[in-house]
C-alpha cells in the first residue's frame, strides 16, 4: 500500500465537504474517483496535493512518513505532502509566459536545483512521450486545449513524483481533443504509475482504473473493481448517477 | 482659435520672439537633464519599490503589516501633491531636519508613486488567476518563490500601462519642485520670463518640452509592451 487514509474530514466554515474518509491507495495502481458535481471528489484529490488543508484525519505514507491533520502540521511536512505528488489541473493552468519546454522544466531546475542539461534532455523526452517533441518552444497559447494539457501531464511528471493526481483532466476540452489526453493517461497506467484520477468519462475510467470510488455529499458511497462499481453498481445514488452520464 | 493665434503672433511677430526661443531653449534643457529627468527617473525606482514592499504588505494575512499599508496610501492618496513637497522641504526645518530641495523632491515625490503604485501593483498581482499559483505550488514551490517566478512576471505585464501612465504623470509633476528652488525645467521657464517678460513664449516653450518627454517616453512604453506580451494572443 503506497498511502492510508483516515478519518479525513475538510469543512469550509459550516459546510462539511468531506465526512470521514478512509481510501487506501495502491502502490502502482490507479484509483478513480467519481460522483456528481458537490461529491467533495475535488476536494478529496487536492487534500493529497496539500491545496487544501484537510480538517481532520491521518495521511500515512509506506515510507512511514505520516501526517496528523487533527494536530497543527508544520511547513516542512506540507512541503513534503505536496513534492510527494504530480498534478494535472482541469483548466491546465500552464504558466503562459514560459514556452511548453520552460513549463516543463521550471519545477525541477527552479524547485529541485538539477543539473541544467540533464533536466532540459529529460524536458524533451518527457514531451516526446505526450507527443510534443516539435511544439516544445511555443507559448500555451500557440497550443490546442488538449496539447496544453499533454505539456500540463509533462510537467507533473518533470518532477519525478511518487504520485499522480488528475483534477478532470479532460472536462474543459473539445470532444475531438479528449482522446489524446485520455490515450497519455492510459499509458502511464500501463507503465505502473501510482495515480488518483478524478472523471466522469465512465468508460475511460472502466478501462484504466484497478479500484473506483464513488462520491456523494462528502461520503464514499461505493467502493470496489471497475466492473463491479460501474457495471453492477450497488448503491442507488451510483445507479442514478451513471443512468444520468450515460444516458443524458 | 484666438488664442492660438495670438500664440503665433507672440511668436513670430518679432524676430526677437524667435531669437528668445533658441536663446532660452538650452537653459530649460539643461534644467530638464539635471533635474527634471534625474527627478523622475530617482523616484520612480524608489517609488516602485516602495510600492512593491507596501503591495506585498497590503495583500498579506497580518493585520500589523496590513494596517500600516493601508494607512500610508490613504494619507498619501488623500493630500496634494504639493502639501507634501512643502511639509518635507519647509516643515521638517521645524524638527531640526534640513534637507536640500533635490532630495526633498525625492523624497515627496517617491513617497507619491509608492503609494500610487502599490495600488496598481496590487490590483495586478490579484488579477493573476490563483490557478496559477496553484500551478507554482504543485511543481514544489514556495509561496515567495512563486510569487518572484510566476506571478509577478504576470502581473508586470498587466501593470505596465497603468504604471506608464503614474510615470508620465511624474514627470509633469516634477514642475511642482520648482516651488521648492529646484532648478529644474519649469523653474529655469520661470526664471526666464521674469527676466524677458515673454510669459506666453517661454510657458509655451517649456509646454512643448514636457511634451517631447513624455511622448519620447510614451514610446518607451509602447516597447516594454511589446516585449513583455509577447507570450499572449493577439
Amino acid at each position: 500500500m503506497y498511502l492510508s487514509i483516515k478519518g479525513l474530514s475538510k469543512s469550509f466554515g459550516e459546510l462539511e465537504v468531506l465526512k470521514d474518509i478512509e481510501v487506501n491507495v495502491e502502490k502502482g495502481k490507479v484509483l478513480t474517483i467519481m460522483g456528481p458535481s458537490g461529491s467533495g471528489k475535488t476536494t478529496l484529490l487536492r487534500c493529497l496535493n496539500a491545496l487544501e488543508e484537510p480538517s481532520g484525519g491521518v495521511f500515512t505514507f509506506e515510507d512511514g512518513f505520516s501526517l496528523d491533520f487533527d494536530k497543527k502540521v508544520s511547513k516542512q511536512d506540507w512541503l513534503r505532502l505536496r513534492r510527494k505528488s504530480g498534478m494535472v489541473f482541469q483548466s491546465y493552468n500552464l504558466f503562459p509566459h514560459k514556452t511548453a519546454l520552460e513549463n516543463v522544466t521550471e519545477g525541477p531546475i527552479i524547485v529541485q536545483k538539477r543539473e541544467k542539461k540533464q533536466v532540459q534532455e529529460m524536458a524533451e523526452r518527457l514531451l516526446a512521450k505526450v507527443g510534443l517533441r516539435d511544439k516544445m518552444h511555443l507559448y500555451p497559447h500557440q497550443l490546442s486545449g488538449g496539447q496544453q494539457q499533454r505539456v500540463g501531464i509533462a510537467r507533473a511528471l518533470a518532477i519525478e513524483p511518487e504520485l499522480m493526481l488528475f483534477d478532470e483532466p479532460t472536462s474543459a476540452l473539445d470532444p475531438e481533443l479528449i482522446g489524446e489526453v485520455l490515450g497519455v493517461i492510459k499509458e502511464l497506467a500501463n507503465e505502473g504509475w501510482t495515480m488518483v484520477i478524478v472523471t466522469h468519462e465512465v468508460q475511460f475510467a472502466e478501462q484504466v482504473s484497478d479500484e473506483v470510488l464513488f462520491m456523494d455529499g462528502g461520503y464514499i458511497i461505493e467502493q470496489g473493481p471497475p466492473k463491479q462499481v460501474l457495471k453492477e453498481p450497488k448503491e442507488k445514488r451510483t445507479q442514478q448517477f451513471l443512468q444520468r452520464i450515460l444516458n443524458p | 482659435m484666438s488664442l492660438l493665434n495670438n500664440v503665433l503672433l507672440t511668436i513670430t511677430a518679432d524676430m526677437g520672439g524667435w531669437e528668445l526661443f533658441k536663446n532660452s531653449l538650452l537653459p530649460m534643457i539643461t534644467g530638464g537633464i539635471k533635474y527634471t529627468i534625474p527627478l523622475t527617473l530617482i523616484s520612480f525606482a524608489v517609488g516602485i519599490v516602495l510600492a512593491l514592499l507596501t503591495a506585498m504588505m497590503r495583500l498579506s494575512n497580518s493585520r500589523f503589516l496590513r494596517a500600516p499599508a493601508v494607512a500610508y496610501v490613504s494619507a498619501i492618496r488623500g493630500t496634494p501633491m504639493l502639501v507634501q513637497l512643502f511639509i518635507v522641504f519647509y516643515g521638517m526645518p521645524s524638527l531640526n531636519i534640513t534637507i536640500d530641495p533635490f532630495p526633498s523632491a525625492i523624497i515627496a515625490f517617491s513617497l507619491n508613486v509608492g503609494a500610487y503604485a502599490s495600488e496598481i501593483i496590487r490590483a495586478s498581482i490579484l488579477s493573476i488567476p490563483k490557478g496559477q499559483w496553484e500551478a507554482g505550488y504543485t511543481v514544489g514551490m514556495s509561496h515567495s518563490t512563486t510569487l518572484k517566478r510566476i506571478i509577478l512576471p504576470q502581473a508586470a505585464r498587466v501593470s505596465i500601462p497603468p504604471l506608464s501612465n503614474t510615470f508620465i504623470s511624474l514627470v509633469k509633476d516634477t514642475s511642482l519642485a520648482s516651488l521648492i528652488l529646484v532648478t529644474e525645467l519649469f523653474r529655469r521657464a520661470q526664471e526666464i520670463a521674469a527676466r524677458t517678460y515673454d510669459f506666453m513664449l517661454i510657458y509655451v516653450e517649456a509646454a512643448i518640452l514636457y511634451w517631447v518627454i513624455c511622448f519620447l517616453l510614451s514610446l518607451v512604453q509602447e516597447a516594454i509592451e511589446r516585449r513583455l506580451s509577447r507570450y499572449t494572443a493577439r
